[in-house]
């Protein structure tokens, strides 16, 4: 069994963003990093590798990208990732992200296709699905557990107010949340020194084009101060949540 | 021309969040100079389907089956797309939940259609369709161009106002195509009689500043007089404390509700991210300097033990006015 894991490059979650005339991302000073998501499934992936009652042969990690992203997928490789796919595309839009991916996956013999459910820069939650409905794959979305049994892949999923447990034949493509991988896990020092010996392959673009642009940035208005209630007045507080603020 | 809206059904019902999209699609219509048509999946009676024309629908479209009740992906991407084609719809409208998380994206492709996804308000402008979108988890805003002709919105939950305006809608049946069911449901775990965390319009969360589980008794207590859901902070949920399903932030549950209680958090960006749409934010935190202060609307600089059996007392007093 192979499995495909799609990782972005994402500014650290911690990254204070700002933009260069309101279009684009400043990248000075920005630490990338796998989407959280992303690198929750690759976890998982290799988890299920190590497990040797699975029968998975290797991971993939497969990312869309220019070479500035090439630290992130090494991560992926030091992680124990076994080998690396770059497309090299700047991410312009979720489609053009999973049509460039669903090139590259597109006769590779994937069982197991793995996406995050969201990503941390543009949020759009929308790449699993996309590359899932251009392969005319099944997909399974919002997936909290996952383990495999044969060909047969058993999952939780999340739905509203609880979470049911699918069972989905492969080839499929798992859009994973978090609950999928306990922690993420860090590369160790041997895993970044045997990263260097893994193949990471660069392939071109096919040039496909977004469908929506992303024109103008902004940030949000700064805040109103917050109200310091007396913490010997509790009572002003619910008084001031129910006459003020109108929310009791 | 018209759009489109998909409403889940939860056991043949509606909830507040189909009412949403209905008002949102109304909205949405009203801006294009169209009407509003829902398609509806799985068994609901006339009676619920009816409540739909109330928020604005001129048409329903029912799509029954018992093999319809759980998601399958594919098949309710086949029967939404088959609605958007008969319906001539240039705006497809489905909410930004799990399940709209999980078929818009397979739409969109379907019908060459441009996603927004996660959407608070009403589009900016029809010509260009123009959106505002939440980007960076909610630390900057940008405004998308949609270029297709074909458009696919979700819309996040408890963004958008409910609007009535008293209409009834034309119920029909929609013999759709129904692929192969290839997701296997073998079981379904729902939480009974708690008020779920997307759902609630109150929500009462606990920080590692509660010091230990033991101590979560005043968080429930607190949010069953609020009529509240409870929550949690990242490493109350990762040290086991609550599980996991209680996580807001970043990485767990994104909400919106009309108040967010945070007792003993202190405010990391990536709780933050979770939390900051909520329309009115209470923080009790013993540091005066913690982050939560910033995003706070009110603020009580105190230990979250002693704070909150005053702030429950506060609550009894009011109510028993």
């Amino acid at each position: 069994m192979k499995i495909a894991v799609c990782l972005g490059n994402v500014p650290d979650t911690t990254t204070k963003v700002k933009f260069v005339d309101g279009a684009t991302l400043d990248k000075a000073g920005i630490q990338w990093i796998i989407n959280p998501w992303d690198e929750l499934a690759l976890t998982r992936a290799i988890e299920l590798k190590e497990d040797a009652g699975n029968a998975v042969n290797s991971v993939t990690a497969i990312t869309v990208g220019g070479k500035d992203s090439e630290p992130t997928i090494r991560k992926a490789l030091a992680i124990g990732a076994d080998d690396a796919i770059r497309v090299d595309a700047e991410p312009a839009d979720a489609f053009a992200v999973a049509s460039e991916l669903a090139e590259v996956i597109k006769g590779k013999d994937f069982d197991i296709i793995m996406c995050g459910i969201e990503s941390s820069d543009y949020n759009g939650s929308a790449v699993g699905g996309m590359l899932a409905e251009i392969l005319d794959l099944p997909s399974v979305s919002a997936v909290s557990k996952m383990n495999i049994s044969g060909n047969e892949i058993e999952l939780d999923r999340e739905i509203d107010g609880g979470k049911e447990v699918v069972t989905v034949q492969t080839p499929f493509v798992a859009v994973v949340q978090k609950g999928i991988a306990k922690e993420p896990r860090i590369a160790a020092m041997r895993g970044i020194m045997m990263a260097r010996k893994k193949p990471l392959d660069v392939v071109p673009s096919t040039g496909i084009s977004a469908n929506a642009e992303f024109k103008s940035f902004g940030l949000p208005q700064p805040k109103a101060p917050c109200k310091m209630v007396d913490p010997a007045n509790v009572a002003e507080l619910v008084s001031l949540l129910q006459n003020e603020a109108k929310v009791l | 021309m018209s759009v489109l809206v998909y409403t889940e059904n939860w056991d043949g019902k509606f909830k507040k969040l189909s009412f949403e999209l209905v008002s949102y699609a109304k909205g949405v219509a009203e801006m294009l100079g169209t009407k509003t048509t829902v398609v509806s999946i799985g068994n609901v009676d006339e009676a619920e389907l009816a409540k739909l024309g109330n928020y604005g629908a001129s048409k329903i479209l029912k799509v029954e089956g018992d093999n319809l009740s759980s998601l399958d992906n594919q098949v309710f991407t086949g029967i939404i797309s088959q609605a958007a084609i008969k319906e001539n719809a240039s705006v497809v409208i489905l909410s930004h939940n799990n399940t709209g998380k999980a078929i818009a994206p397979r739409l969109a492709v379907k019908l060459n259609a441009a996603l927004a996804s996660g959407l608070g308000k009403l589009p900016l402008s029809v010509d260009p369709f123009t959106v505002n979108k939440k980007v960076f988890s909610g630390k900057a805003f940008a405004d998308v161009v949609l270029s297709s002709d074909v458009k696919v919105l979700t819309l996040a939950q408890n963004s958008f106002e409910l609007i009535e305006n008293g209409g009834a809608a034309v119920i029909e049946t929609f013999d759709a195509e129904v692929g192969q069911v290839k997701t296997k449901v073998k079981d379904i775990q729902k939480q009974t009689g708690k008020i779920l965390l997307n759902d609630a319009e109150i929500v009462v969360s606990g920080g590692r500043g509660m010091k230990s589980p033991d101590n979560w008794g005043t968080i429930e207590e607190l949010a069953e007089l609020l009529e509240a859901a409870t929550a949690c902070s990242r490493p109350v949920s990762d040290e086991g404390w609550r599980p996991h399903n209680e996580h807001t932030g970043q990485t767990g549950k994104i909400i919106a509700p009309n108040l967010y209680i945070a007792a003993g958090i202190s405010g990391a960006i990536q709780h933050l991210a979770g939390v900051s749409s909520s329309k009115c934010i209470v923080a009790i935190n013993t540091d005066k300097d913690a982050p939560i202060f910033e995003a706070a609307d009110y603020g009580i600089v105190g230990d979250a033990l002693k704070v909150l059996p005053e702030f429950i007392n506060a609550v009894k007093e009011i109510k028993a006015k």
